[in-house]
């Protein structure tokens, strides 16, 4: 497991991050939400230990992280970048020996891995005689190419297409399945929504919501429920201590006791349909930022 | 899994480097350009200074110029010699004057002709050196030659550090290896280089003499030629780990000018401060102990005979602390500023220590 425990960072005056703490399980994927400049890839950066923390510390199966007990990141930084000129598979295997791969591994690795991401053609071509979705596939075989004990991806998926996006999710699952922890950045709610298992949400350098996904839509579900009935849903307004979010016909949104609307509505005839409202993510988000 | 060993690291910076540099053309192109400029700096002297000077000679005056080095063209009248110089077709003729002969030229003595023609006293010199001031003179523009173009070489590195900060892979690179071995890999990829060129061009150096005929001249070079490499390899180091930090405080290729020029000035300096003051052995001496003038003006006063092996070995030890020294101030320069984006980032920014 790698864990954030009280990380503070300043730029001058300017504190980016305050007190930042987070889990990343294994065998899990984490989502790293936030807006711009809320502190995301700085924070990214102090796990790598690329920058230093003013305060706080990351440590990795419970021992603190140094140079000497730095496990192997799999990193894809925010800016993407690879050498322009060097051919797709140089680069991916140069970069596996430079992680202390042997050279027959890392080709290996490199061969199977472009293969995954259904870049095998390309191999031979120069980085920038690819597409940019492409280019992009190759910077996931680059953050992969080593086996990585920890995945860090900052925004893993933006400029890529709807079908690049399934084939580095399948990639990506395929990893965390393995039990590496994954922890990304994205702030394409949806993508999260439907991929992270923990959810991290940082606003202004703080951590304003953190756990299961499921723990915190229950969290934040409150008493809001949905009711379809077969006719007009108007009486639900009747009921003593609810409130009524929304209306359309038979369709009902409201905060209540919900037993007491449910047998209310039973009395009066027939339940189509009676759920918890779960929040997205998105809801979550814009609540808690 | 096992990471990279520092060393490992370094080397496999240093072969990326190599690679990537001599699958470009204008690598080959610089260094096909140094050859050819070596051959004909020493050849071509004696393709076009080579020829015996052409002259008419008329009557007696034939029998005078035989058995000189001198390309004669027998003629009837002194009219005839004379419109020869006028068309210039001859240098010179010789003619009968009176008992002996007259030299007509066109509107300058000819030196080379006369001199053929007189009998030369006997020369003492006082104060011998195996080498005349001509012979001094091509080897300080090869030495300083060789130096510059090596030096201006090294803004490979430069680029290579700015392409890696201008693309972002450097985020990558500095989360995998110490920012010490990236910087020790490209200084270590580009030197292996350069030494590599200089033993092709040591090896050719004499081919090129014996092509000029001035093979009796390889002995006097050789032993200043040994001491040129390790001046040019330390001066290399030295000029490398600057074109490095050159290249850490820019984000952006365009922006790479703004801070070669110091680095520029140290490469050119040498060449230039050795082409005015080689006849200055006051100043010679002076710079062939400063570390950045030494890789040139040393090995020209050993060739000259003007310096003793101690000497050159204190120079050397100079250079050499001077290049470690600078080493390590680079290496925290680079350190610093290789994250930084945007702006050209102050030298005094670099130095500080991380915020």
């Amino acid at each position: 497991m790698l864990t954030v425990r009280g990380i503070s960072r300043s730029f001058g005056d300017h504190k980016v991050l305050d007190e930042v703490s987070f889990d990343v399980r294994p065998g899990r994927m984490t989502g790293f939400l936030g807006a711009n400049g809320s502190g995301k890839t700085t924070t990214m950066r102090i796990v790598l230990g690329v920058l230093a923390a003013n305060a706080g510390t990351v440590s990795w199966q419970g021992q603190e992280l140094t140079p000497q007990t730095r496990p192997d990141f799999g990193y894809m930084p925010e800016e993407r970048g690879l050498y322009p000129k060097m051919k797709v598979r140089d680069q991916i295997t140069w970069l596996a020996r430079l992680h202390g791969v042997d050279r027959e591994t890392a080709q290996r690795n490199t061969d199977q891995l472009l293969e995954e991401l259904e870049l095998t053609g390309r191999a031979g071509d120069r980085l920038e005689e690819l597409s940019l979705g492409n280019q992009q596939r190759v910077q996931i075989a680059a953050a992969l190419v080593h086996e990585p004990a920890v995945l860090i991806l900052d925004e893993p998926f933006s400029g890529l297409d709807p079908i690049a996006v399934e084939t580095v999710l399948d990639v990506l699952r395929k990893r965390a399945a393995s039990g590496v922890p994954v922890l990304f950045s994205s702030h394409q709610l949806a993508i999260v929504e439907r991929l992270c298992d923990d959810v991290v949400i940082i606003s202004k350098g703080r951590v304003v919501a953190n756990g299961s996904r499921e723990e915190l839509r229950a969290k934040h579900a409150g008493s809001r429920y949905e009711i379809v009935v077969s006719q007009d849903a108007g009486w639900v307004r009747d009921v003593p201590g609810a409130r009524i979010l929304e209306l359309d016909g038979p369709r009902a949104v409201f905060e209540a006791e919900p037993q007491q609307v449910l047998r209310a509505a039973l009395e009066r005839g027939e339940v189509r349909s009676f759920t918890p409202v779960v929040p997205t993510l998105d809801e979550i988000f814009r609540e808690v930022i | 899994m096992a990471r990279a060993s520092f060393s490992q690291a370094t080397w496999l910076v240093a072969e990326r480097e190599m690679k990537t540099l001599v699958t470009t053309k204008g690598f080959w192109i610089g260094f096909a350009f140094t050859i050819v400029g070596l051959f004909a700096l020493t050849v071509l002297p004696t393709v076009f200074g080579g020829d015996d000077p052409k002259v008419a000679a008329v009557g007696s005056a034939v029998q005078v110029v035989q058995g000189k080095e001198l390309d004669v063209r027998e003629v009837g009248t002194v009219q005839e010699a004379a419109d020869l110089v006028r068309a210039d077709d001859v240098e010179a003729a010789i003619v009968p004057d009176g008992a002996g002969i007259k030299v007509l030229a066109l509107n300058d003595a000819p030196g080379d002709v006369v001199s053929q023609l007189v009998q030369a006293p006997p020369v003492e010199l006082l104060d011998a050196s195996a080498v005349n001031s001509g012979q001094r003179f091509v080897t300080v523009l090869v030495f300083g030659l060789v130096f510059l173009m090596f030096g201006m070489g090294g803004a490979a590195i430069a680029q290579s550090t700015v392409t890696e900060k201008q693309t972002r892979i450097v985020e990558i690179l500095v989360s995998t290896v110490p920012v010490r071995a990236l910087l020790a890999g490209k200084i270590l990829g580009h030197t292996i280089l350069t030494l590599g060129q200089v033993v092709v061009l040591a090896l050719a150096a004499p081919i090129a003499l014996r092509v000029a005929g001035l093979g009796e001249l390889l002995g006097v070079v050789a032993p200043a030629l040994g001491w040129f490499i390790p001046f040019l390899m330390l001066g290399f180091v030295l000029i490398s780990s600057m074109w490095a930090v050159a290249g850490a405080l820019v984000s952006r290729q365009e922006d790479l000018g703004s801070t070669m020029g110091l680095v520029m000035i140290a490469v050119m300096g040498p060449y230039f401060g050795v082409q005015f003051f080689f006849e200055n052995p006051v100043v010679l001496k002076w710079m062939s102990f400063v570390p950045f003038t030494a890789g040139v003006a040393m090995p020209v006063r050993l060739f000259a005979e003007q310096a003793k092996p101690w000497e050159a070995l204190l120079s050397l030890g100079i250079l050499a602390v001077t290049v470690v020294t600078i080493l390590l101030v680079a290496s925290r320069l680079y350190t610093n500023s290789l994250l930084q984006t945007g702006a050209r980032v102050k030298l005094s920014k670099a130095w500080a220590p991380a915020e």
